[in-house]
């Protein structure tokens, strides 16, 4: 396994707010740095901004070469000139989440501790990094997107955790969202979900490498862990038929030493190997590359926490009363991790709460992870969306491109 | 856009809002914003249309009569539309219930069973009727609550519905000669189109 330390060498873009933020754990965290990308030029007017939030795993960097892994952004397909969030139109903001590890403030950030000799160091937070919500995150976003003098964002895109920022960006900054977008998502986290993240978390715990969190003082990190923490996931965001698609059942000889594994060639039980094994380690090992443990660990609990209902006698409608923003919710029909189902109670609770909303299941094998694949349907609605959003708000004509 | 439609935005008063029960591609939603004014939304049943509303920008949410209109709030919309559907829907009686809760008016379109060629061709053949308006055989027929212009009219009075505008019309969309005359109505006019309010 790779145990390559993610290098601290990249220079990301970042904005600095001293003054911090009081998280919903009652914990100040100060100051906070926000890693972000922009796209797009922002109207004199400061009315064509979107902002993009990623998912548990991804980053800032949605429509150009991720520096670390050196891959193209993860929506690349979907953010740029002429695509369907169209930078030549709007001003899209993109931001590493608050606890994430590209470069915003987290649980590999540094901070100054003393020790029992009174002497003062600087060390990673790891787990003490404060427990963070998926609101403490859009409050950081906030403090960004009023550094650039916008009072209100055109919308708010996200799939996955991204659309649970996206739900509460509508629900604690009404008036700041025009029109909101959240993807294959839900108003909570299910059961089903938490025990997934819980079997992610165990994996991590258990690797030798692990030292309490404290991972740097080894110069090593709970690699094997995390990839598995990292395989586990995969799986849930894909299909039974996109793997079946992909994979069926082909074996392929296992060249490389895995942990666990037999010698390479050795005739055994292990020697060959069905190629989605080989899929879902290639997942993990890449994946221990770029991202931190600790950071896994606080945004997965992120994410647990998530109820929209919560603070409203579990009334998901609760948040939504009065909102004025036009929402459209979107699922994919094979995602299991974030169902259908899921999307219906956001749909069920706007409608409560007499919301402007369009919801549209996409009919797609791909699993979860469709919402980051070519699917023309889904591009199409994106389109629509934002063109019929932009005719309310006076932004753009109404152009019928797509159709 | 059909003429039943055109009918249905004519009873609509400008900048009022709306909700399109069966929206389809989203056409009447579509010209009521255009050029009403109207903040009109729909509900289709079916995805393809559903999905090809929202890539035209129409707010249209994926649900049916049947079972999504309890969610919407006390008088949240001025008009509630239900074309061509109420024959189609597991209990029509709650439905139009349900839109008068939901709406100060509802508009309501449906086939006319008591059409004269439905009569007849039951009396003479002994066998369920096809025509243009009923032209799915009947096991495979999604009307499942055929009614007559007076049966929807005895209901609207056992309800205690005030029918605020009615008219007859025919398969091609024009207005039946029939206004006046209910009986002569349910006997010539393929389709009806009802405009209710509360109860006085």
């Amino acid at each position: 396994m790779d145990q390559t330390v993610i290098p601290s060498t990249v220079d990301h873009t970042r904005a600095v707010f001293p003054e911090g933020l009081t998280l919903d754990c009652g914990s100040v965290l100060a100051p906070v740095e926000i890693a972000y990308r922009t796209y797009g030029t922002l109207s004199p007017e400061r009315n064509n901004a979107i902002l993009i939030c990623h998912a548990l795993t991804g980053d800032q960097y949605v429509a150009e070469t991720q520096p670390v892994t050196g891959k193209s952004g993860w929506w690349e397909r979907m953010v740029g000139p002429g695509k369907p969030i169209d930078t030549d139109r709007f001003f899209v903001i993109c931001s590493n989440v608050l606890g994430g590890c590209m470069g915003s403030t987290g649980p590999r950030s540094l901070r100054t501790v003393t020790g029992e000799n009174g002497e003062s160091r600087e060390e990673p937070w790891g787990t003490d990094f404060p427990p963070i919500t998926i609101r403490d995150m859009v409050r950081a976003q906030r403090l960004l997107v009023r550094q650039f003098g916008i009072d209100r964002l055109f919308a708010v895109i996200g799939g996955s955790m991204g659309g649970m920022q996206v739900l509460e960006w509508a629900a604690t900054y009404p008036d700041m969202v025009f029109a909101a977008m959240p993807i294959a998502t839900a108003p909570f986290h299910s059961a089903q979900n938490i025990a997934f993240n819980e079997v992610s978390r165990q994996a991590i715990f258990a690797d030798p490498d692990w030292h309490g969190g404290r991972y740097w003082e080894t110069d090593a990190i709970p690699a094997r862990g995390l990839a598995v923490a990292r395989m586990m996931a995969h799986i849930t965001y894909l299909s039974e038929e996109a793997l079946t698609r992909k994979f069926g059942r082909r074996v392929r000889r296992c060249d490389e030493p895995v942990v666990g594994s037999p010698t390479p060639g050795a005739l055994s039980t292990f020697g060959e190997i069905f190629e989605v094994e080989s899929y879902l380690r290639h997942q993990g090992s890449t994946f221990v590359r770029r991202f931190d443990a600790n950071s896994y660990l606080t945004i997965t609990r992120a994410m647990d926490w998530m109820d929209l209902g919560m603070e409203h006698d579990g009334d998901c409608a609760g948040p939504f009363r009065e909102t004025r923003t036009r929402f459209c919710v979107v699922c994919f029909s094979s995602d299991w991790l974030f169902p259908t189902s899921q999307s219906r109670i956001i749909v069920r609770a706007l409608t409560r709460a007499a919301a402007n909303v369009s919801f549209v299941e996409i009919e797609s094998d791909k699993g979860h992870d469709a919402f980051l694949l070519d699917e023309p349907d889904f591009d199409r609605t994106v389109v629509g969306f934002l063109n019929g959003a932009a005719e309310h708000a006076g932004l753009f004509p109404r152009t019928l491109k797509g159709h | 856009m059909r003429l039943d439609q055109r009918l249905i935005a004519k009873m609509i008063t400008p900048g009022t809002r709306v909700l399109d029960i069966g929206s389809g591609d989203g056409t009447l939603i579509d010209h009521l914003f255009r050029t009403r004014g109207c903040d009109a939304r729909g509900i289709e049943i079916d995805m393809g249309e559903v999905t090809r509303s929202v890539a035209h920008g129409l707010p249209v949410v994926h649900g049916d009569a049947d079972h999504d209109l309890a969610h919407y709030p006390d008088n949240s919309f001025d008009y509630v539309v239900l074309q061509r559907t109420l024959q189609a829907v597991e209990r029509p009686r709650e439905v139009l219930r349900q839109m008068l809760r939901i709406g100060r008016y509802a508009i309501v379109s449906f086939p006319n069973f008591g059409h004269w060629e439905m009569r007849l061709k039951l009396l003479l053949s002994g066998r369920m009727p096809n025509t243009a308006v009923w032209h799915t055989p009947w096991y495979a027929t999604p009307n499942i609550h055929p009614c007559t212009i007076r049966d929807f009219l005895a209901l609207c009075d056992e309800d205690g519905y005030r029918v605020h505008e009615w008219m007859a019309i025919d398969e091609e969309g024009d207005r039946a000669p029939w206004r006046r005359s209910i009986r002569l109505a349910n006997l010539f006019g393929e389709q009806a189109l009802f405009r209710l309010g509360k109860g006085n």
